[in-house]
């Protein structure tokens, strides 16, 4: 691997290409977004090779791209983008990955840091009796048979017709928190007994809860539009997915790609990579079923938005009307999508696998909130729980570039073995107390493994997006609450 | 030598699972898995569960082995620390899992495994015998 470096054509500050002469068999050229620094990192990891593997996909048409937060996953790299057309290309579940519709929420309020600081422990601590957290716990939901039926085929609807939340929550949700196409039938018994207990929980790993404060603006009219208006201003960040019920969707599928790739002869450098063309029978149930994760996961961030509402509510003794306690946006950053691009200056049918990737729609685009056209979809990005998190704009670049994708976080720099034998839980709760960050963990392993040190900067990654034009700056806000699994 | 070790990567975790048989690099995988999960000696034997799995090859096998022992994990809520391998062939094993229901905070929960994937996946067989799988967290 010690050539990979010279073999990486740089276009510009922000751009490197991966030739289809690096690995016999690409169909198309790689291209990482990172700058200099990253390079390095990047590089140790073999995640470039990851990028190249990819670009075997059969059908696949511009790059194979890796977003600037890339890093070394299992088939795909995290933070790698790769769209297929849908007529002759495939579709792959590693290409999604395990934890489908893992995503992000965003949540405004019109509390003030001095509003909030005095009564931090008493919110975090509310909010985590509220909202399960960890592994192990159970949800406070239960549905039951025909009910689950619902959750999957309607997504957040489900949990709004429930009464979790209301209506404009749905405006405010990529797909409006419903993917089409969603078909129960697809699903396995095990994926919904492992679904059934967890629905409404927030899991554990880099899942988390923040009551984050906006620490710098600089976009104001993009900002002002999504509700965010000056420094100190609270805002409230949920980071989750479709937990085991995802996993058991990705593994079932997972088994029968294997058989599919040896069925149509498609010949891949990683079993992880397996996949089926898009319109096969085997293409067509995975879509099918990874939609109903992707409407779990909706549900599930969409009933905990209810219960944080519902624990504010009570500590203010105000109605989240009167807290504004509005959603900005959610969106998320492991899924596969038909989406219509221009390829070679005609339009296209595409699949766009994003994993560790984040939508990025620019103003004017039909998908976008009609209260943002102008403007743009939201971008929310978080970062690691004792820095800082960023929300960004879509711009028209991502959209003749990446397919209309940019970042999705900070991406690991160190694994977690490292940080627990680097850091110790104590120094970890140390350096949170002396940030003025409240927490609560249901484990210490995750404290010590979450860590900031064990975290690229998220500022680092954010911006190259921006640097190289796939997603623009709005906000950048500061955790001083966090909960995790 | 120890029965298994993990190795690192950035984002995940491999583990390496030795034996004299295959039998044993099944087993001391999934001791391996659940020593990442919780505090593995703390789980008591109180019931068995049998499990049975199937997959294409042996390779296979032994990461759908696995994800079998997660199901478990998060679909019955059971946690085990015992195996014993009754019938393995090259397409099939039928295994008693030996544990208890999870208790997260005797137990010490600490990791959640996602997955145990087929990326990077090795079966060796010779004079000894390894395996090496990724799990992702």
């Amino acid at each position: 691997m010690s050539s990979w470096r010279e073999r990486l054509k740089k276009i510009d500050d922000y751009r490197w290409e991966i030739e289809t002469s690096y690995k016999p068999g690409m169909r198309v050229p790689g291209l990482l977004y990172a700058d200099e620094h990253m390079l390095e990192q990047i590089g140790e990891e073999q995640s470039p090779e990851q990028v190249a593997n990819v670009a075997f996909l059969p059908g696949i048409v511009g790059k194979s791209l890796a977003m600037p937060d890339i890093h070394w996953g299992y088939g795909f790299p995290i933070g790698g983008v790769a769209a297929t057309r849908v007529d002759d290309g495939v579709i792959s579940p590693g290409g999604v990955g395990f934890d489908i519709n893992c995503g992000v929420r965003l949540l405004t309020t019109n509390l003030m840091e001095k509003d909030v600081r005095p009564r931090i422990e008493e919110i975090i601590g509310q909010l985590f009796a509220s909202i399960p957290s960890g592994m192990g716990s159970g949800g406070r939901i239960r549905v039951k048979g025909k009910e689950m039926d619902k959750v999957l085929r309607d997504g957040a609807r489900w949990a709004v017709e429930k009464g979790y939340g209301d209506q404009e929550d749905l405006e405010f949700t990529e797909e409006n928190g419903c993917l089409r196409g969603a078909d129960p039938d697809q699903v396995s018994e095990k994926a919904r007994k492992r679904g059934i207990p967890q629905l409404g929980t927030l899991g554990s790993g880099n899942h988390f809860l923040e009551i984050q404060m906006v620490e710098e603006i600089y976009d104001e009219v993009a900002a002002g539009v999504f509700g965010v208006h000056r420094a100190g201003q609270v805002v409230i960040l949920i980071h989750t997915g479709s937990r085991g019920f995802g996993h058991q969707v990705c593994d079932d599928y997972l088994k029968t790609m294997g058989p599919a790739v040896r069925k149509y002869g498609i010949e891949l450098p990683d079993r992880q990579l397996a996949c089926a063309p898009v319109k096969s029978p085997e293409g067509q149930a995975y879509l099918a079923a990874m939609a109903c994760a992707a409407n779990y996961a909706w549900a599930n961030r969409q009933c905990i938005t209810h219960w944080t509402r519902e624990a504010l509510s009570g500590i203010f003794g105000r109605s989240p009307r009167e807290l504004g306690l509005r959603q900005v946006y959610d969106v998320a950053h492991n899924i596969a999508k038909i989406e219509e691009h221009a390829v070679d200056g005609k339009g296209l049918l595409v699949c766009v696998h994003r994993k560790g990737a984040t939508r990025a729609f620019p103003a004017g685009h039909p998908d976008v909130p009609a209260a943002y056209k102008d403007v743009g979809q939201p971008v929310l990005i978080p970062g690691d729980m004792g820095r800082y998190s960023y929300v960004a704009v879509g711009t028209q670049r991502a959209m003749e570039e990446t397919f209309g994708s940019t970042c999705h976080g900070a991406g690991r720099v160190q694994s977690r073995s490292k940080a627990k034998k680097d850091l110790s839980a104590l120094d970890v709760a140390d350096e949170l107390r002396a940030k003025g960050i409240t927490y609560q963990v249901a484990s210490r392993s995750a404290l010590v493994e979450e860590a900031s040190q064990a975290y690229k900067d998220v500022s680092e990654v954010v911006q190259v997006a921006d640097g190289a034009g796939i997603s623009r700056k709005v906000f950048k806000a500061r955790p001083i609450g966090v909960i995790k699994g | 030598m120890p029965n298994f070790e993990f190795t690192d990567h950035t984002a995940d975790i491999g583990i390496i699972a030795y034996g004299n048989s295959v039998e044993e690099v099944f087993v001391n995988a999934a001791c391996g898995m659940f020593s990442l999960i919780a505090d593995f000696e703390k789980v008591a034997e109180v019931i068995g569960h049998q499990v049975v799995a199937e997959a294409p090859d042996q390779e296979e096998l032994l990461v759908t082995w696995l994800n079998e022992l997660l199901y478990l994990f998060d679909a019955e809520n059971l946690i085990f620390s015992r195996f014993e391998i009754v019938d393995l062939r090259q397409q099939y094993v039928r295994a008693m899992a030996y544990g208890e229901k999870v208790d997260p905070l005797r137990h010490n929960l600490k990791t959640q495994v996602k997955a145990a994937t087929y990326h990077q996946l090795k079966l060796e067989k010779g004079d000894e015998f390894s395996a090496r799988i990724i799990l992702d967290i």
